[in-house]
């Protein structure tokens, strides 16, 4: 078994109400210098067999057409190092 | 003979009861259909109504894009058949790319649910023909993730093309580029909105009017007629 990431965050150009309110609570809770926040998406996907080339395309294609929505979002698809290092 | 219009109900669907019901009064027949069914039952049009198919997990309507009507739905969308997406179905159908865009959460981050002021910007489409262009209708709006976006390039373009269909008056009620509640596709079979105009049928409930009727009666019309 083989751990992949897929990190999904909201293109740069849209608006994140979401982490705007995450950024304007910091200051309440006494952290200061924190001048934006945006939050996204993690999905960790165990995937059964070797995480090699073929693999990683499909999971591509899977976070293209199903895990984002690339109108309004970009991703990346990595294989979790520290995962595979426990085995 | 009258038209037959298929309303898809998925888990989570909320409006399908209400949706039947608004056909029903246009005079046209309400067709039930099944998420899971391929087959749309040869109806003449179908309506996504509003609701949280699938709970709205990942993106709203994310889910409900790959289940098997919807392999259906959309190849015949391609090829001329008239489909309404109304709030959730809204959500759904630019997910699955019959229209333009994407929609997010409204940005003052509330659900929201109000009587609507709209302009009607184009009634051409097979479901408004019954408005005059420029008519100003009241309809509730209930929603999360109504704030509609595009880039630059795409909503020119649907300015251009005089596809935005609908925009919000006096009040943006979540966000949405240009104001705009509504739009559709390049042939006008496939529109989408966020308002509910099934729930503006009968002067007894919704925003008092029956500023709704006429996107069914639209249809029938269209159809009938075809």
């Amino acid at each position: 078994m083989a751990r992949v990431v897929v990190d999904v965050m909201l293109k740069p150009e849209i608006l994140d109400p979401q982490g705007q309110a995450v950024q304007r609570a910091l200051p309440r809770l006494g952290f200061e210098g924190i001048s934006d926040v945006r939050q996204g998406k993690r999905f960790e996907l165990e995937v059964d067999g070797p995480v090699d080339e073929a693999a990683l395309t499909r999971i591509r294609d899977l976070a293209e057409s199903f895990l984002a929505n690339t109108v309004i979002e970009d991703f990346t698809v990595r294989v979790d190092e520290v995962a595979e290092a426990d085995k | 003979m009258t038209a037959r219009i298929g309303v898809v109900t998925f888990p989570g669907s909320l409006d399908d009861r209400d949706t039947q019901r608004a056909i029903r009064l246009a005079g046209a027949e309400p067709v039930a259909l099944w998420h899971k069914d391929k087959d749309l039952k040869q109806v003449d049009a179908v309506v996504l109504c509003g609701g949280f198919s699938y709970g709205d997990y990942l993106r709203a309507g994310a889910i409900a894009r790959f289940s098997p009507v919807m392999g259906s739905l959309i190849e015949q969308a391609k090829a001329g058949l008239p489909v309404l997406g109304i709030c959730n179905g809204f959500q759904i159908l630019t997910e699955a790319h019959l229209l333009p865009g994407a929609m997010l959460g409204n940005d003052h981050l509330h659900f929201i649910c109000r009587d609507q002021k709209l302009r009607v910007e184009n009634a051409e489409t097979s479901w408004t023909g019954d408005y005059r262009q420029g008519q100003e209708i009241h309809i509730p709006l209930k929603n999360m993730d109504g704030r509609y976006v595009a880039d630059e390039y795409t909503l020119d373009k649907l300015e251009a093309e005089g596809r935005v269909v609908f925009r919000y008056l006096d009040f943006n009620p979540n966000g949405s580029l240009r104001d705009i509640a509504g739009i559709t596709n390049e042939a006008g079979n496939v529109v989408g909105l966020m308002p509910h105009p099934e729930h503006a049928v009968e002067p007894l409930i919704g925003t008092g009017r029956t500023d709704g009727l006429p996107f069914f009666t639209s249809i029938l019309k269209k159809l009938v007629n075809a």
